[in-house]
């Protein structure tokens, strides 16, 4: 196996609202391999992005705050890093990219400005050749005309090239990390296609591990090796992506994989829809978070939250039900 | 095709935005293209589909279809009655026959109405009935779209963002309508919730025998619901056929490229596939390309492609496509 480059234990973060304490990230613990594509997936006010946002250290805080966990990278806890010491690391050797490609960038300053300042500011070189570096970026990401175009402002780029840029500028300082978060929601599906394939064949070409947030079960199969799936601020589900699409386990993954209609289906099938609504995170759970909507529900998922146990080697699922007898899990 | 079956004729339908410059005097400098010349019939109780990018006027058709916007040309038959050419309090009973379920359901329940008076105002509007009729059609349509009638006195923000899509639906279905547009209705919801909203307006239509037009860019639920699809390009529509057919069958280059592009949740399927790249965006509709629309991005394109604009054809029984080269 591929040395580990995060490892994340025990996460848990808060924020402190009007209306009380919102508990959005429960205890979360996973690994990412070195140049291995994870995906976490799961529904909006799930915690994936607060997720990586923690390991970040960009949780505002107040009114966010990191109460428990750590989040080693290469052996270094990111969490307890002065800003300084976490700031030579976040957009150098871990890289974001972000969810809305038209209210990302800064509207005052070039393409080119934006993209060239990583580079000077992790790589210390002079300004005219991080520009030309941005350069190279840009037509690596497949802007035509990439040269002339570091002197365009963000709103002169369309949705789709402006993610081309904030890629290339995750991308600036050859990261070993890239979390990437919803990048291709706010964009048309043939441009997500063309986003996709940039993603994937520079993936290859620099070996750099990723982490992929998004509520598409359909990106996730061509793009992950590894998925977890988030719920109510728990990993309720680890699997290798096969394993998971084959033998899906915890009840909100069959759910969230019914619900999906099937663009190569053959027969029309009526949906599997979810009953209910997703959990407001407003009090501590203790009991499973799933279990208002869980067509398994027994007595001991009111008592007693799951934790996230061992299925198969490396299939993890946090249920006391075995879904395929509707009895508890062995 | 038979004729008497069809609810809906959308004839040579053209719906041109103005750009104006100037402050005091405006002058019109050009035109936003977002619906040019269109053709279709929407047959009774069958679900067309309506898919397209965004800015490619899918919503604009809708709105057209429905009067909202006045079309810059070409008709609007309902029923065979000409839409375009009714105005004012005979347009308004015409009105009434055809509803609209919107995008966003977070934008479009006015937040200071509960929800009686949202699901009422359309009775109202209509002089249906008096407020104890209004009030009882109230409760029955929350209990015909999966909410509990002791909600009435809510108010929009007490809900969730499918429940309020079921308000949107309850308040569509006030008038008793032939035809509802939906324009994006699932778009703005979680993935657990939208297979709700589909699942009920489908239960919906078989109860009530309603005809939809579903405008959406998700292809997978497009192709989940609808009986025949309709594919839209920088405002003109380039394919239409049955739902099945259009899937296993694509003869627009751009369907095919925008099939190819759907992810499926399938990782064993999706190493199988082969994928079209479409290279670069989609051009203005303010200025679109001569010829064919498409030409600018298509693999197959050439030169008769920008010269000439491709006819509208049924190259098979029941398939309409445009394009000079599909065969």
């Amino acid at each position: 196996m591929a040395p580990k480059v995060l490892e994340v234990k025990d996460l848990a973060t808060q924020f402190k609202t009007r209306d009380g304490i919102v508990h959005a990230v429960n205890g979360v613990s996973f690994e990412l391999q070195e140049g291995e594509t994870l995906g976490i997936v799961g529904e909006s006010a799930c915690g994936k992005t607060v997720t990586v946002l923690s390991i970040l250290g960009l949780i505002p805080s107040p009114p966010g705050k990191v109460v428990s966990g750590s989040a080693h990278y290469l052996g270094k806890d990111l969490l307890t890093m002065s800003d300084e010491e976490i700031r030579f690391i976040r957009g150098a050797q871990i890289s974001m990219v972000f969810q809305d490609p038209m209210t990302s960038f800064n509207p005052v300053l070039t393409i080119g400005r934006q993209v060239a300042e990583p580079i000077e500011i992790h790589q210390g070189v002079s300004r005219k050749e991080a520009l030309e570096r941005a350069g190279e970026l840009l037509a690596l990401v497949g802007i035509p005309n990439a040269k002339e175009r570091l002197s365009d402002y963000p709103h002169q780029f369309s949705g789709g090239m402006r993610q081309r840029a904030m890629i290339a500028m995750a991308l600036a300082c050859s990261p070993t990390v890239l979390v990437a978060d919803e990048p291709t929601t706010a964009l048309d599906v043939t441009i997500q296609a063309q986003i996709l394939d940039i993603v994937k064949r520079l993936r290859d070409q620099l070996g750099m591990a990723i982490i992929w947030i998004t509520h598409d079960l359909g990106i996730i199969a061509g793009l992950a090796q590894r998925v977890n799936v988030m719920y109510g601020g728990f990993i309720v589900e680890e699997a290798p992506v096969k394993e998971l699409y084959a033998h899906p386990q915890h009840p909100y993954t069959i759910g969230l994989l019914g619900s999906l209609p099937r663009l190569d289906a053959s027969t029309h099938t009526r949906l599997v829809s979810i009953d209910g609504v997703p959990p407001v995170l407003m009090k501590k759970p203790t009991s499973c978070p799933f279990a208002p909507r869980c067509p398994f529900v027994m007595d001991r998922c009111l008592q007693e939250n799951p934790p996230l146990l061992s299925f198969d080697t490396h299939h993890r699922v946090a249920c006391w039900v075995d879904p395929k007898t509707g009895g508890a899990r062995a | 095709m038979s004729q008497d079956n069809v609810l809906l004729r959308v004839d040579h339908l053209v719906k041109h935005f103005p750009i104006t410059k100037g402050i005091l005097v405006q002058k019109q400098v050009g035109a936003v293209r977002a619906v040019d010349d269109i053709s279709f019939d929407i047959r009774r109780g069958e679900t067309l589909g309506l898919v397209g990018e965004s800015g490619c006027g899918k919503s604009t058709t809708g709105r057209t279809i429905l009067q909202l916007y006045r079309p810059t040309s070409g008709h609007v038959y309902y029923e065979g009655k000409d839409l375009t050419t009714l105005k004012g309090s005979a347009l308004r009973p015409m009105r009434a026959k055809m509803q609209m379920i919107f995008q966003d359901p977070y934008a479009s329940l006015n937040p200071r109405m509960t929800v009686a008076e949202i699901i009422g105002e359309p009775l109202v509007v209509h002089k249906v009935g008096g407020t104890k009729e209004i009030n009882e059609r109230v409760d029955q349509l929350l209990g015909q779209v999966g909410l509990n009638p002791a909600f009435a006195n809510r108010y929009p923000h007490e809900f969730s963002g499918g429940q309020r899509q079921r308000i949107g639906v309850a308040r569509a279905l006030a008038l008793n309508p032939d035809l509802i547009v939906c324009d994006e209705p699932i778009s703005a919801l979680d993935v657990s919730i939208q297979a709700q909203v589909v699942n009920l307006l489908e239960d919906l239509q078989d109860q009530l025998g309603l005809t939809y037009l579903f405008i959406a860019h998700d292809l997978s639920m497009v192709r989940h619901i609808s009986d025949r699809v309709a594919v839209m390009y920088l405002g003109i529509i380039v394919e239409l056929a049955d739902r099945a057919e259009l899937y296993h069958n694509p003869l627009h280059p751009y369907t095919q490229a925008l099939l190819s592009a759907v992810p499926i949740p399938d990782p064993q399927a999706e190493e199988k596939r082969a994928r079209i790249i479409l290279e670069g965006d989609v051009p203005s509709p303010a200025n679109p390309p001569s010829g064919c629309r498409f030409r600018t991005r298509c693999p197959i394109a050439q030169a008769l492609c920008a010269e000439e604009k491709p006819v509208w054809r049924e190259l098979r029984p029941d398939h309409f496509v445009a394009c000079h080269f599909a065969n």
